[in-house]
């Protein structure tokens, strides 16, 4: 089997346009969750989100691309654009073909679906568009990267709701690890801040109307946000040969099904897929230092999660931190694992924890050190990122200090 | 029996697919078999029906400052929103 390295990695999320700016926002534990701006605000019951705010397409591409990327497109090729400018890496030749991509999305091109909904069924129009169909499609991301970059390698992208980009992580890791790919493009994204987007889940009534306050006996629910992050993982001999920087060894994933309910998560679904992880990964459960959790801000999520990890860590659950980053970029749905695992890069890299932010009162429910609202600096050896998908679908991935 | 409550028993009633006359004022919803989405859905429905909007928040029920656990619960919390104009 290969070992893996991340060699590269990109973002653009509420926090930042970047990886630095993602970064200085989780060490200063800084909030981008605010006002949504969007069409139609004042008909949602759930005005706030976190948002990319200051983002301008028409900078970042011409007339041509945009009339084919949707946002969720866009956040994709920003973020992989910053991964592979970092790895360095290019794709010629044979390792073209020993290349790929598999990015995760829950929603695809949501923005040119709700878009053309309402021209045909609100205006009344009757011709769209051409490219709706290439622009909304959930592969549209992936296939525009694959074509940016010369990837002719295995390629696709994974829905999973809110486990999309661990379980494409996953994927990817293991396609490497396995000698099936050289070197994967891998990550997710979600641009569902748009009526359509938001309108669907205030229905769901899980949605909080003023902060995402994840593990705190007040929290009352999940704040939705948007963007992307992609990650080069690479095979280490082809990166040591090439004389990457390598930002950290990518050593467990592990996938669970709850098969129970449609939206309430399982501890038992959870538990396996964290101890699955590490005994993928040959990790000691004494050796996790950090969790990034799923930490939606529900009350069923929190409770859960923390119960999984207490049965799994047993004493040492008193020992690791675990925060939730939602609380200052929001869920990105889809694509959240990826941005997530920028928590856990950063812990292994820079020694600093990414704290819980927005935490107000103690749940001795959830009686685990979040790191709140302050991060910390504290060196780790190991981190595990946790996605806990509605349906059920748990996927979580480990990554080990390089070095 | 209130007229609210003729309406609001037809509508858990056909949540909880159940006889109209099988359900009971006094029944709570549990009871009745309607678990957290399906409480979600019935919420929708009467709301649909009234034309209000129900202060629920799922995330975490006890938290919620209206009482849904009976029947008549449902019924009298449905009165108080049409009758105080909650929109």
């Amino acid at each position: 089997m290969n070992r893996v390295v991340i060699t590269g990695q990109g973002t653009i999320n509420a926090l930042g346009m970047n990886v630095a700016e993602t970064y200085s926002a989780f060490k200063d534990g800084r909030c981008g969750i605010g006002p949504l701006e969007l069409r139609d605000v004042e008909r949602l019951s759930i005005r706030i989100g976190g948002q990319v705010k200051g983002y301008d397409p028409e900078a970042m591409f011409n007339r041509q691309q945009i009339a084919l990327y949707d946002r969720f497109t866009q956040f994709t090729l920003i973020a992989a654009k910053e991964a592979l400018d970092q790895s360095g890496v290019e794709f010629h030749d044979e390792l073209a073909q020993q290349s790929g991509v598999i990015l995760g999305t829950a929603g695809g091109g949501m923005q040119t679906s709700d878009e053309n909904y309402r021209s045909v069924y609100e205006e009344g129009k009757n011709r769209v568009h051409p490219f709706i169909v290439p622009k909304l499609m959930n592969n549209a991301a992936c296939s525009h990267v694959s074509m940016t970059y010369n990837l002719q390698g295995p390629s696709f992208t994974v829905a999973t709701a809110c486990a999309s980009s661990n379980h494409a992580m996953g994927q990817a890791f293991n396609f490497v690890r396995s000698g099936m790919a050289k070197v994967m493009i891998t990550g997710g994204s979600e641009a569902m801040l748009c009526f359509g987007g938001i309108k669907a889940w205030e229905g769901l009534r899980v949605m909080s109307k003023d902060a995402c306050r994840p593990f705190s006996a007040n929290r009352n629910g999940m704040v939705q946000g948007e963007g992307a992050a992609v990650y080069v993982f690479e095979d280490y001999e082809h990166a040591k040969k090439r004389g990457a920087n390598i930002l950290a060894e990518v050593v467990g994933f592990s996938m669970t099904s709850d098969a129970a309910d449609i939206v309430m998560p399982s501890k038992q679904g959870a538990s396996r897929a964290i101890s699955g992880a590490m005994k993928d990964g040959k990790i000691n459960p004494d050796q996790v230092g950090y969790i990034n959790a799923h930490g939606t801000g529900t009350a069923a999520n929190d409770k859960t999660e923390c119960a999984a990890v207490a049965d799994v860590f047993g004493h040492h659950a008193n020992h690791l931190m675990m925060s939730s980053t939602k609380s200052m970029h929001g869920h990105v749905i889809g694509g959240t694992g990826a941005i997530e695992l920028l928590a856990c890069t950063l812990a292994l890299n820079e020694s600093v924890i990414a704290p819980t932010v927005g935490y107000q009162e103690a749940d001795p429910e959830c009686a685990l050190d979040i790191v709140p609202n302050e991060a910390r600096e504290a060196t780790v050896e190991y981190t595990l990122s946790n996605a806990f998908a509605f349906g059920g679908l748990n996927a979580v991935l480990g990554l080990r200090k390089f070095g | 029996m209130s007229n609210y409550t003729d309406r609001v028993i037809k509508i858990i009633a056909h949540q909880a697919v159940l006889e109209i006359e099988d359900v009971k004022e006094t029944d709570t919803l549990e009871e009745l078999g309607i678990d957290s989405l399906g409480l979600v859905e019935s919420i929708f429905a009467i709301e649909e029906e009234f034309d209000i909007t129900v202060p629920y928040n799922a995330n975490d029920p006890a938290e919620n400052d209206i009482d849904l656990t009976t029947v008549k619960a449902v019924a009298d919390a449905v009165k108080n929103l049409v009758e105080n104009g909650a929109k």
